[in-house]
């Protein structure tokens, strides 16, 4: 692992964001629609049902630790798209930069986009609906780590099989997130779930971080044991997706693709 | 000399294509080796093999004397490619492409490195234009620019002069003989264009079929398939006939 050689790889992306006025506001476009959106519907909802405490602390902290999940995750296979489109991953694999010093730079890049989306959603979030997320205090930061990593996992393999499968898989970059929220009990406990998704859930460490964060939200102690679950199952996963990576990058060179990504 | 590169019995499978046929040659150090053929020849995989962006089915390659199996890190820090169908992000101006890989390359005093190269390939005014604004012509020399940006000992180029217009074309070739005559470069080069090559080339190797059917000076090869010019040869080996 070569620090300055990520470092590079991460200016690249950096530079993009400086020039490209639609891809700065993209970071930030999704993400404070869906604060408005949800915010205001949770306002609207409080009207009714009074007896749901918090209700708009629950949709907001929500909302903002999902978009962490999302980005996370999206940071790391949007960028490696933006490679592919201008054609520039040859370029990148005849260097001497190695496969895995790549996909360092993207994380690196997948944080520092999530830290700049942040920071707006949650200064967002405090001047509409007085919503101070650093209410929840230092039990922040083992949940959003725990999302983070998780995005991680899901963008490295989201990354390695649009490698393999072209142009056909891209949509995966901006769909795959979704296909884990409603198992990943973002707005609502997993014990409303039916029994074969409570199971599933069980597995996805969003789930255990969602329920952590509405027992912290509702007055109680961070849940140690999601906590743990969260990160247990994270461990196994990132190094199962590097694993996967790993042995597609093989199989695409074995394969002749890597010429062939973008086309 | 001394050989900068040798391939033996370099072979690539896919399927039912032999893209590459068991193929062995070598490059000196400072030579510049042509290797042509008609479409799907295996020009391409062949260049591919060499940079280990594809796996060989058989045969070994050796770069510096290492094997690009282990020692692919070191040999891409000494050597680059540059190809009409690679491009740089298209959103960056030039300036800033080149400046990501001078820093991926690890490049001492990176500014003036790049400002050379600009005046090198007369592209200076283009600095801070996006790449997304380049005509092809333009992105090629950039590509360029960025394939000596380390200083390669060894540079690969698949079909670089394909869209540069007739004038920049032979802007490039003088460029790049230039370069080779002032450090001592070894280009392995792919072209279409067999003026091109016989004006740039000390040597050449045909490909058809995944083979080698000719290798050697371009007069000798001319002499071999008593063809008046490459081109004359080039249109004998894409149809089919072979030595004699
Ligand atoms: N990744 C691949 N998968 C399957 N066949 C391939 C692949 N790459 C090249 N080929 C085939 O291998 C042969 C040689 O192709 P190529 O090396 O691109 O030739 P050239 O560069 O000389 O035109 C062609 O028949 C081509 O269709
Ligand atoms: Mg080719």
């Amino acid at each position: 692992m070569n620090l300055s050689r990520i470092l590079a790889y991460t200016v690249r992306h950096l530079y993009l964001y400086k020039r490209s006025l639609p891809r700065l506001m993209e970071i930030f476009y999704w993400p404070v629609l869906d604060l408005l959106v949800w915010g205001f519907i949770s306002i609207y909802l409080m009207r009714f049902k009074g007896d749901l405490p918090n209700f708009v602390a629950f949709f907001i902290g929500a909302l903002i630790l999902w978009d962490i999940l999302f980005r996370s995750q999206q940071g790391i296979s949007v960028s490696f798209l933006e490679d592919s489109w201008s054609r520039n991953l040859l370029n990148v694999f005849i260097s001497p930069i190695s496969p895995a010093e790549y996909v360092f730079s993207l994380l690196l890049v997948s944080v520092l986009k999530l830290i700049f989306a942040s920071v707006v959603l949650v200064g967002l979030a405090w001047i509409l609906y007085s919503f101070n997320i650093f209410t929840v205090g230092m039990d922040l930061i083992p949940l959003v780590a725990n999302l983070i990593i998780m995005g991680w996992s899901v963008g490295i393999v989201t990354m390695s099989i649009i490698l393999r499968f072209g142009q056909e898989a891209e949509v995966l970059a901006w769909g795959i997130a979704f296909l884990f929220q409603p198992v990943s009990a973002v707005f609502y406990p997993v014990s409303v779930l039916p029994e074969p998704l409570k199971t599933i859930a069980h597995f996805i460490p969003a789930s255990h971080v969602f329920e952590g964060l509405r027992a912290v939200i509702s007055g109680g102690a961070l849940p140690l044991n999601e906590i743990l679950w969260a990160a247990g199952l994270n461990v196994a996963y990132i190094i199962l997706a590097i694993l996967f990576f790993t042995w597609n990058f093989r199989t695409i060179k074995k394969k002749g693709l890597l010429v062939k990504v973008g086309e | 000399m001394t050989k900068l590169l040798q391939v033996e019995g370099l072979t690539k499978v896919f399927g039912s294509v032999r893209a590459v046929d068991g193929i062995s040659f070598e490059l000196m150090e400072g030579e510049i080796l042509g290797l042509l053929g008609p479409n799907g020849a295996g020009k391409t995989t062949t260049l591919q093999m060499l940079l280990g962006l594809t796996t060989p089915t058989s045969g070994s390659v050796s770069i510096f004397g290492l094997d690009i199996k282990k020692h692919r890190q070191e040999i891409l820090a000494k050597a680059n490619f540059s190809s009409s169908y690679i491009s740089m992000p298209f959103a960056l101006t030039v300036w800033e492409n080149l400046t990501v890989f001078a820093m991926l390359y690890e490049v001492k005093e990176r500014k003036r490195k790049i400002t050379e190269l600009l005046k090198k390939f007369e592209i200076e005014e283009l600095r801070d234009v996006p790449v997304r604004r380049l005509s092809s012509g333009q992105i090629t020399r950039v590509s360029l620019a960025k394939s000596l940006l380390n200083d390669p000992k060894v540079l690969f180029l698949d079909e670089p002069t394909a869209s540069l217009d007739p004038d920049i074309a032979d802007k490039t070739r003088s460029l790049l003989q230039e370069i080779k005559e002032e450090r001592g470069l070894s280009i392995l080069y792919t072209s279409h264009n067999m003026k091109e090559v016989e004006e740039l080339c000390d040597r050449v190797i045909f490909m058809n079929r995944g083979k080698v059917v000719a290798q050697g000076r371009p007069e000798e090869i001319m002499r071999d398939f008593a063809g008046s010019s490459l081109d004359d040869v080039f249109l004998k080996i894409a149809r089919g006939k072979t030595y004699g």
